[in-house]
Order: structure tokens, then C-alpha cells, then sequence
């Protein structure tokens, strides 16, 4: 009689047992599809970094610069000595694992070294290797490890699957953020030109021309006249917005993603008829045109001078506040950075609205609000005209953006907006929204195309969370406040849950919104018919 | 007793074998994870590998077609497609079925002549092997018109501004609106 085996590698020759060494002595095995191409030399060179050059993860010559351990090691030693949290986080993680099993990309792709604690450990090895004694000493025994090409290639694997979405942290008893350390790693990697394409692009485009697309002005104006016009087709009303006014009382800025990018396009429309129907006195600026910042994605210091525009256009045009559009990351930036980057704005004003004469007080130090704290005061103050039938086709849940969500605490605006414009709402498991929520998959300028299937790894814990109320409750349209969900979250769902849309918020706002003035409405946002609107017509 | 009832009876136990064997074609920290977290949101891969093999199982029992066992072989094969680029790997999970079977039923299903019986049982395993195949192709196909869609809509309203994509109004909106934007949502509005 045959014998029967259930042990896999013996089915075949096929070998489908993994490595079952050591994670310190299995080496990295970067594969296509996994990572973004290299960065192109111009962009690099645009802002200055050092080391731009051609280069192939996939080839063994990175074409590293003479000395680069040295570099890095130095580089090291310089954020040590400059971050006191990085110096704790090196040091203070006991390995309880709490963080492990926490993060989207180690859920959705089973591989070990996406644990948080995993991927802290490929940086803290040769922390401990160089700057502990102990590690010096005991070397392996310790968790020490030396620098070698192979821990340079890991580590610019790993930190590009980390979206720096820190749900990992909410989870850590001693708060170790793990976001920093990845922060860390992108720092000392652009020390030898290894970033890649899909960040340094819209940095250096963002550094030229004031926006990740590089948009220039005209650009940006004729962009904005097609929505225009699409809003008159759908309202009735044509909008005249304005660009670099002086004198405005408030200077608007949003992600350039939204301007180009559907379903993107439908939010920014929203502003424009949310605004003009207030009759609120602001302008667009062509060259604080970016809310985002891809600058955060490679060094400090490159963050902070592509900040530093949003300051320096509200002063150049005299406002007196300025309002944020829906972006993730941008308001993570504006939050928590921008104030000791930049700041004081003393020459702004404390934001009041002026339709409801709400002080926003907990903007008192940045001067700007977020979109979904000024709509949701309006609604609060019943300043709008809503008709939420107008959603009803839509099933609506709410993905809570990592950055919105952990970095700045926006939980119940965006919720309070969406359950007053529409009339089902459904949550997403507790576990999988809020603090706890899941990320896009796609943050942190991962959301290339070439690294799809990274990003539908990634995105798996997010889609399985969307998939049940889509089971459950027939949800069909996923609303989010942040561009990048936007962009990539459409993908995420096309692949894992069909029949599932995306939209920014302030979409479904303008779809409600009932304007003074306008025609009836049988088109949504989209330029699709309104289900239901065109039934009443007919009988009328 | 039949195959059949020999299979009922050794259900729990193929079952666990099955996804146990399936664990093991992930590192072993991940393999733990997989069998512990019983949650369906912490863990969905764990958890889908769990329904989907139970069902799959079942179905064969039951005697019922490959196409009822289709979704849940999606299920698995769309996580599967992204895991592993290699189809081998993808799709050996349907495969070690058989091993296991075998293993566990071994010495019965020779005292009891149930060779032809197993024969049938191994060629619905294959069908569904086959079904499993075309999942995986399905998907990664998938992969690839979300990279052409996302440049599709990126570079949507560049065109149309540049006057390279030029609507036509009336009676031709529909063809129209199947070149241009896949993101809007169609099934959602009907």
C-alpha cells in the first residue's frame, strides 16, 4: 500500500514549508510586487538628498555609497541624540507581544517580520550591536546583531510595509510608537538614497510647484472650473470660488489628490458647494495648493519645509484662519507637528465660524479646522438645509483614518455629519474602527500601483471589517474623511468586496445639501441619476 | 459502513488535520496565530481558512457539486492570490486533502474494499482542485485591472481637460461613462 503523508513538502517537490530558522538568520527575500521602484535621481536631487542614483532592489548591487555603514551608524547616533522617544522606544519594549498580531500588514500577510515588535527588532538588533554595552559584549545572545547589506536590504524592505498607522501603539502597555521607528528607519535610508519613486516624486513636485501633483496655477484653476461646471449641470448654480484672494477671511487647503483623482473629484466639489452655499468669504490659494505632506514620509526636516507654505500663503493673503479639506496623514501633520515646525501663527486669528460664531478653541494653537468639525457645527446650529432622502440608495459605513482617528482624536464629527445627511448607517465591528480602526493598507506614500499586492494584504483586516456590514446590512458605499482612502480604498474594495463604493464625506453632504436657488435635483455628485428622484418626477 | 459514513465519522478529526497542515505552510509564529485568535476581525485569514475548509469539507460529504463549494473556495483563493504568486503554493491546500484522508482512513479503507469509493472521493477533490485553479487566475487577473483602473482614474481629468476626452452629450452617455470612470458607483445607485 501507498503511504499516505499529510506532511505538505512531501506532496510534491514543491518546497511550501517556510524557513523555520531564526528570524536574525533568515534572510530577507525581497520580492516583486511587495515594494515601490527606487526613487528617480532628479527628484532626489531636487531637495537635496544625498546619494540619488540608479539602483534595482531586486539586483544584489544596491550600489551603495563608500562607507555607508559608517553613515548610517553616525545618522543613528545623531536621531538618538536628538529624539528622546527613539532613544526609549530602542531601549524600553520587553517583547510582550501585544503588538504582534495587530497589524494589517502582519494579519493579511502572515509574515512574521510585519509584526510590530519584529520590525522594531530589525533596527533595535543593531542598536543593541553598536550602541549598548551589553549588545557589544554578548552580541547575538543579547538580540545584537552587526550592520551588513543584507540588515540595509531589510530593513528598506520592512519600513516600506509599514504605514506608520500606529494601531499597533493603542495596543503597546508601554506606548511604543511604532510609526516613530519606521520614521526612523525612512530617515537614516534617505542618508543613502534609498527611498522610492512614489514618495520622492510628490516631494520634489510638492517642493517646485507647491502640490504632490505638481500642479501649476492655471492647472489647478481650470481643474477646479470643470467642477464648476459640473456642479451647474447638476444644480442649476454656478459657483465663482476664488484664488489667492487677499483679504479673504479664510485660506482653504486641501490634498491636490482630491483635484484630479475620482473619486476624490465628488469631495472637492462638495467644499465648493458647501462653501458657496454658506456664502463663505474664503479662497483657494495656487500655491499653498497641497494639505497633504509626502515630506513626512522621509525625513523631518523635509516635512517641515514643505509645511511651511500653509503659514506663509495665510499670511501673504491676510486671512484670518484657515480651514482643512478630508485628508489622513495631512492633519496628523497639522495636528501635532506643524505648530513647533512652524508656528506660533500668531498673526492668525483663534477660528470662529463666522455662520455659527463657534470659537473652535481646540485650534487655538494651529489657527485651522478640520472640515468635519466646521460642518458638523453648522449642522449642530441647524445652519444647513439638508434632504437626506437624497442618500438613500446609499448604505453608508465609516472608515476611521489611522491619522484623523489616533493622531488627533476625530471620532464623532465626521459620524455626527454623516448620520445627519443620511438616513442608514451602519458601524463596522467595534474592534475594527475608531482608535482600533484598521488602515487603508496604502498610507505613507505606499499607494503605488507596482506594490498592489503588498497593498491588498495590507488592506484585508480594513475589507473583511466592510464585508460584514455589506453581508449584514447591505452596505454599499464606504465614507471616509482622507484622500488617500479615497484613492486607494476603492481598489481595496473592488478586489475584496465587490459592490462596495468609496466616498469622502463631504460628498454625501452635497449630495443632501439643498441649495437656495437650485433646480431639482436628479443627479447625485457623481452625474449618475438619483434613484428615486427621477420616479417622483415622472409622477409629478 | 461506507465511505461516507467512515468520513462522518472521522470528520473532527480530517478537518483538524487539514487546516492543521495548512497552518504549517506559514512560519510558525504566524501558524499560532492563525489557530488561536478564534476572533473573525482580529483574525480573517485564520477565520476564513476555518469556515472555508469546514464547508468545503461538508459539501464533499454531503455529495454536493463543486459549484456550491465555490464561494468559499474564493474566499480562500482571494486571500491565497496575494499571498503567494506561485500557483503551486496557492492552491496545494485543496490537495492535501487527500494525503489526509488517506492517512486517517488508511487501514479501513482496504478491510472494507473502499478503494473505488475513495477513487470517486479523490476525483471531486481534483474538480475541486481545478475549481480552485481558475479562482486563483481569476484574482490575480483582478490585480492587474486595479493597477490599469487606478492609472484609468488619475489620469481621467487630465484628459478630459486637455481636450483629449471629450464627453458627448444625450443618447450616447452610456458608452461614454464605460470609458471613463470605474469608481462610480453603479451597482450601489440601482
Amino acid at each position: 500500500m501507498a503511504k499516505f503523508t499529510t506532511k505538505p513538502n512531501e506532496l510534491s517537490k514543491i518546497n511550501l514549508i517556510p524557513p523555520q530558522t531564526e528570524w536574525m538568520d533568515t534572510p530577507v527575500e525581497i520580492k516583486e510586487h511587495m515594494f515601490c521602484h527606487p526613487a528617480k535621481i532628479k527628484d532626489l536631487e531636487t531637495v537635496g538628498f544625498p546619494n540619488a542614483r540608479e539602483w534595482k532592489p531586486t539586483e544584489e548591487d544596491w550600489k551603495l555609497p563608500d562607507n555607508w555603514e559608517r553613515t548610517i551608524l553616525e545618522g543613528m547616533q545623531s536621531l538618538l541624540k536628538k529624539y528622546r522617544s527613539f532613544s526609549l522606544f530602542m531601549d524600553i519594549c520587553v517583547r510582550c507581544g501585544a503588538c504582534a498580531d495587530k497589524c494589517h500588514f502582519f494579519i493579511g500577510s502572515g509574515d512574521p517580520k510585519n509584526m510590530p515588535v519584529l520590525r522594531a527588532e530589525l533596527m533595535r538588533s543593531v542598536y543593541r550591536g553598536n550602541f549598548t554595552l551589553a549588545g557589544k559584549i554578548l552580541k547575538k545572545i543579547s538580540g545584537a546583531r552587526d550592520l551588513t547589506v543584507n540588515v540595509l536590504k531589510e530593513w528598506w524592505y520592512y519600513f516600506y510595509q509599514c504605514t506608520e498607522c500606529r494601531r499597533c501603539s493603542v495596543f503597546c502597555p508601554y506606548g511604543i510608537d511604532q510609526a516613530e521607528i519606521t520614521m526612523m528607519g525612512r530617515e537614516l535610508l534617505n542618508l543613502l538614497g534609498l527611498n522610492i519613486g512614489w514618495i520622492a516624486g510628490p516631494v520634489a513636485a510638492c517642493y517646485m510647484k507647491g502640490n504632490h501633483l505638481g500642479l501649476e496655477p492655471h492647472t489647478i484653476k481650470s481643474s477646479i472650473d470643470l467642477f464648476v461646471d459640473d456642479i451647474e449641470t447638476i444644480t442649476g448654480i454656478k459657483i465663482t470660488p476664488s484664488f489667492n484672494r487677499k483679504g479673504a477671511e479664510i485660506l482653504f487647503v486641501t490634498p491636490s489628490g482630491d483635484l484630479f483623482a475620482n473619486p476624490g473629484t465628488y469631495t472637492a466639489m462638495g467644499y465648493l458647494m458647501l462653501f458657496h452655499e454658506l456664502g463663505l468669504d474664503y479662497t483657494w490659494s495656487t500655491y499653498a495648493s497641497e494639505g497633504g505632506n509626502f515630506g513626512f514620509f522621509t525625513t523631518n526636516e523635509m516635512a517641515k519645509r514643505l509645511n511651511s507654505k500653509i503659514y506663509a500663503e495665510a499670511k501673504r493673503l491676510g486671512v484670518k484662519w484657515i480651514l482643512g479639506g478630508e485628508c489622513g496623514h495631512m492633519w496628523r501633520v497639522l495636528s501635532q507637528y506643524m505648530d513647533t515646525w512652524n508656528g506660533p501663527a500668531d498673526f492668525l486669528e483663534v477660528p470662529v465660524s463666522p455662520i455659527t460664531g463657534t470659537k473652535f478653541e481646540n485650534t487655538r494653537a494651529t489657527k485651522m479646522v478640520h472640515i468635519s468639525e466646521f460642518t458638523a457645527d453648522l449642522i449642530k446650529n441647524g445652519k444647513l438645509k439638508l434632504d437626506k432622502s437624497r442618500n438613500d440608495h446609499l448604505k453608508v459605513t465609516f472608515h476611521d483614518s489611522c491619522n484623523t482617528s489616533r493622531g488627533m482624536g476625530l471620532l464623532e464629527e465626521p459620524r455626527y455629519v454623516l448620520k445627519n445627511v443620511c438616513n442608514h448607517f451602519y458601524e463596522m465591528p467595534e474592534n475594527t474602527i475608531r482608535e482600533k480602526t484598521f488602515c487603508c493598507g496604502s498610507g505613507t506614500g505606499l499607494n503605488a500601483s507596482e506594490n498592489m499586492e503588498l497593498r491588498m494584504r495590507g488592506g484585508f483586516p480594513r475589507a473583511n471589517a466592510v464585508k460584514h456590514v455589506h453581508d449584514k446590512h447591505g452596505v454599499n458605499m464606504l465614507a471616509n474623511i482622507c484622500a488617500i482612502d479615497r484613492a486607494t480604498l476603492s481598489a481595496s474594495m473592488d478586489y475584496w468586496v465587490p459592490g462596495v463604493a468609496v466616498a469622502g464625506t463631504t460628498e454625501l453632504v452635497a449630495n443632501a445639501l439643498v441649495m437656495k436657488g437650485e433646480i431639482e435635483r436628479t443627479l447625485d455628485i457623481r452625474l449618475e441619476p438619483l434613484p428615486g428622484k427621477e420616479a417622483s418626477e415622472e409622477v409629478n | 459502513m461506507s465511505l461516507k459514513d467512515l468520513l462522518l465519522e472521522k470528520r473532527a478529526a480530517i478537518l483538524k488535520r487539514w487546516l492543521d497542515a495548512i497552518y504549517q505552510t506559514y512560519p510558525a509564529e504566524t501558524s499560532i496565530f492563525l489557530q488561536k485568535q478564534k476572533d473573525q476581525f482580529a483574525n480573517p485569514v485564520g477565520y476564513t481558512l476555518a469556515q472555508g475548509t469546514e464547508a468545503i469539507l461538508d459539501g464533499l460529504l454531503s455529495g454536493a457539486d463543486t459549484e456550491s463549494a465555490t464561494p468559499f473556495i474564493d474566499s480562500i483563493m482571494r486571500i491565497r492570490a496575494v499571498q503567494e504568486g506561485a500557483p503551486s503554493r496557492a492552491l496545494v491546500f485543496i490537495f492535501l486533502l487527500k494525503g489526509i484522508i488517506r492517512e486517517l482512513l488508511g487501514q479501513s479503507l482496504l478491510e472494507r474494499h473502499l478503494a473505488e469509493e475513495m477513487a470517486l472521493l479523490e476525483s471531486a477533490i481534483d474538480a475541486l482542485a481545478l475549481r480552485a485553479f481558475d479562482s486563483f487566475v481569476k484574482y490575480r487577473e483582478k490585480i492587474y485591472d486595479l493597477k490599469a483602473n487606478e492609472t484609468k482614474n488619475m489620469t481621467y481629468r487630465l484628459l478630459q481637460q486637455a481636450r483629449l476626452l471629450v464627453e458627448i452629450p444625450g443618447e450616447y452617455q452610456d458608452d461614454e461613462e464605460n470609458t471613463s470612470d470605474k469608481s462610480k458607483p453603479k451597482e450601489v445607485a440601482k
